[in-house]
């Protein structure tokens, strides 16, 4: 009988280096938000006050929490008890759409106001706050982009858990959709307080 | 046999263990809330990169296991991160002392 080699610490190691240039990726516009930042002190102060902390705050205890199911939902299959693991991997999803409904308030309540990108009203704003909106759709949108695809992701894991092709002895599709929700929730992490709390 | 290739080695994180690191996450969150009320000035930058860098850790070492991976894969973590300071900090080196 032949079985097919797996190399487990090559697939994850894979993983890896794909979420590195993902750390790039947004670590790009990180020292962009930082450049403009020390160049328009005031208006980012001011465009920041604008942002809602609450729905923010909510926002990030939701991802965190997320974060802790999706652990959780490893740590069950790894002892066997698959139900549990999809009932946590469901949980994980719940928590994305959560996080998704919250932005859509956020972000409709930036658009009547006028604010989204390329408006006119955004246009006449000083040059700094300008960019701060800017950048706070694009860095926020970019970040919602990967929790749709995060959660789209962690649902075909979750289908192949039923159909036990992620089981037991073989989850390191899980793990990798795993690390992949958690880089999601630590770009979320330094957003929070960049966007929502330093004004 | 199998088990040996497919997955970590077996280190399983307890429930309860995963649970501290969220409340943990959770404490940090609300530092970073409450700290940013009270005006220090550029410390409020600093306070606020720090907590967050703090939880980072938390999620990076815990949650995404890193901790329990082999050296190699640590390294390789570690240095991405270098990389990325060395590309920020250099571009203030910069615009810090741009008149």
């Amino acid at each position: 009988m032949t079985e097919m080699h797996k190399d487990y610490a090559a697939a994850k190691m894979g993983m890896w280096l794909f979420l590195f240039t993902e750390i790039l990726l947004f670590g790009g516009l990180f020292l962009l938000y930082a450049a403009y930042r020390h160049r328009f002190v005031l208006a980012f102060h001011q465009a920041g006050q604008a942002l809602d902390v609450v729905l923010g705050g909510a926002n990030t205890v939701v991802l965190i929490t997320s974060s802790l199911f999706v652990a959780l939902s490893i740590t069950a299959l790894q002892q066997g008890r698959k139900v549990r693991c999809q009932w946590f991997l469901a949980l994980t999803i719940l928590m994305a759409l959560v996080f998704l409904v919250n932005k859509y308030f956020e972000w409709s309540a930036k658009f009547s106001h006028g604010i989204y990108p390329g408006s006119e009203h955004l246009a006449q704003l000083p040059q700094g706050q300008a960019l701060f909106y800017s950048l706070y759709f694009a860095m926020t949108g970019l970040h919602g982009i990967h929790v749709l695809l995060g959660a789209a992701l962690l649902g075909v894991v979750m289908a192949f858990v039923a159909r036990d092709r992620v089981r037991q002895d073989d989850y390191v599709l899980l793990e990798n959709a795993g690390l992949y929700w958690h880089l999601v929730d630590l770009v979320w992490i330094y957003l929070f307080p960049l966007f929502y709390l330093i004004s | 046999m199998l088990q040996a290739h497919t997955n970590s080695g077996g280190h399983i994180l307890g429930n309860g263990f995963l649970a501290f690191i969220w409340a943990a996450l959770m404490v940090c969150t609300a530092i970073t809330v409450l700290v940013a009320r009270v005006d220090l000035g550029f410390l409020n930058v600093v306070a606020a990169l720090g907590v967050a860098t703090a939880k980072a850790l938390l999620v990076i070492l815990f949650f995404m296991h890193l901790r329990y991976e082999n050296s190699l894969l640590r390294w390789m973590v570690f240095m991405a991160f270098v990389i990325l300071a060395i590309c920020i900090g250099f571009t203030f080196f910069d615009l810090a002392w741009r008149p």
